[in-house]
């Protein structure tokens, strides 16, 4: 198989593709260490309402950060079977990447409705604000990672996600794991790490 | 540069199947021990830092295997070593400055 058509001369022989695509996850490292970092800023000054104690649902977050894990072994699989020209196996582990995004969407949209049920809206306090923030726009990025994989799953269809075509893969792999390190910073700061709530003033 | 060195930049020879493999087992048991950690009282004096190191290895672990930063070239990893260095300062700076610790 030959790679040629995806390479291209540049200065430092490597694709330019790519390099723009690692300098946007670098930018995505500073929104996401901004978001996190307000976060913990605010977390425990809640003068009211629900606040982490009360309502983070441990066990059901622990399963979707496993399907979010398990989300990222497919993606790299898929990226390989692109690579070998499997095109059999590419479709399905491209599908099974965008499909266990769609189910940690789920849980994610079940949570939300589970939070407003409880009484925690975006408006409600500190604690709700910060986290549907940081939450949703994590989820935003994952909602756009499944809409990317399933247009490379169509791509795959109309027979056109071959091995030449295996940068496109790869790009949007970065971006599909990138969003999966974001969770398990998430999953241990905002869920498993909840600290005494400060005294307010 | 050459044609090939340029393919050879592109298409990085990347882990094999069986290490993408092993390394979703490493996570899962790491992910099992953080609920675990999560749920023994007497280590919720270590829990902070415990998470913590668990999480790193992680995501370096993602980022390393899956991400393939650890077989690409060195600029990939300074656009994003880079910025990922100056979230944390930020992340830390304003701890200090808002008292959280």
């Amino acid at each position: 198989m030959s790679h040629a058509a995806v390479a291209h001369h540049t200065s430092t022989g490597l694709d330019s593709r790519k390099i723009a695509f690692w300098t946007f996850i670098g930018s995505e490292c500073l929104l996401f260490g901004s978001l996190i970092a307000t976060y913990l800023v605010y977390q425990g000054r809640s003068v009211s309402g629900p606040t982490t104690h009360e309502i983070l649902n441990i066990p059901l977050t622990s399963l979707s950060t496993f399907d979010l894990l398990m989300s990222s072994l497919c993606m790299v699989l898929a990226l390989a079977a692109v690579q070998r020209g499997d095109r059999v196996w590419a479709r399905v582990w491209l599908g099974m990447t965008a499909f266990l995004g769609a189910i940690f969407l789920g849980f994610q949209v079940y949570e939300f409705q589970h939070f407003v049920h409880e009484g925690l809206g975006f408006t409600t306090n500190l604690f709700g604000s910060t986290f549907f923030t940081l939450t949703g726009f994590h989820g935003a990025h994952v909602f756009v990672g499944v809409l990317w994989l399933l247009t490379l799953l169509a791509r795959s269809f109309q027979g056109k996600l071959g091995p030449e075509k295996a940068l496109n893969v790869e790009i949007a792999g970065l971006y599909w794991h990138f969003v999966d390190v974001v969770w398990i910073v998430i999953f241990t700061v905002v869920y498993l790490i909840q600290t005494t709530p400060l005294p307010t003033a | 540069m050459s044609e090939q060195s340029d393919v050879q930049h592109t298409t990085e020879a990347h882990a094999s199947t069986r290490t993408y493999l092993i390394i979703a087992a490493v996570l899962t048991v790491i992910t099992i021990v953080e609920v675990g950690v999560f749920y023994l009282p007497a280590l919720h004096g270590v829990l902070p830092p415990t998470l913590l190191i668990l999480s790193a290895a992680k995501f370096f672990l993602v980022v390393g295997f899956y991400m393939h930063l650890r077989y690409d070239h060195n600029l990939f990893r300074a656009v994003f070593i880079l910025p990922l260095a100056i979230a944390t300062a930020v992340i830390v700076g304003l701890l200090f400055l808002f008292r959280v610790f």
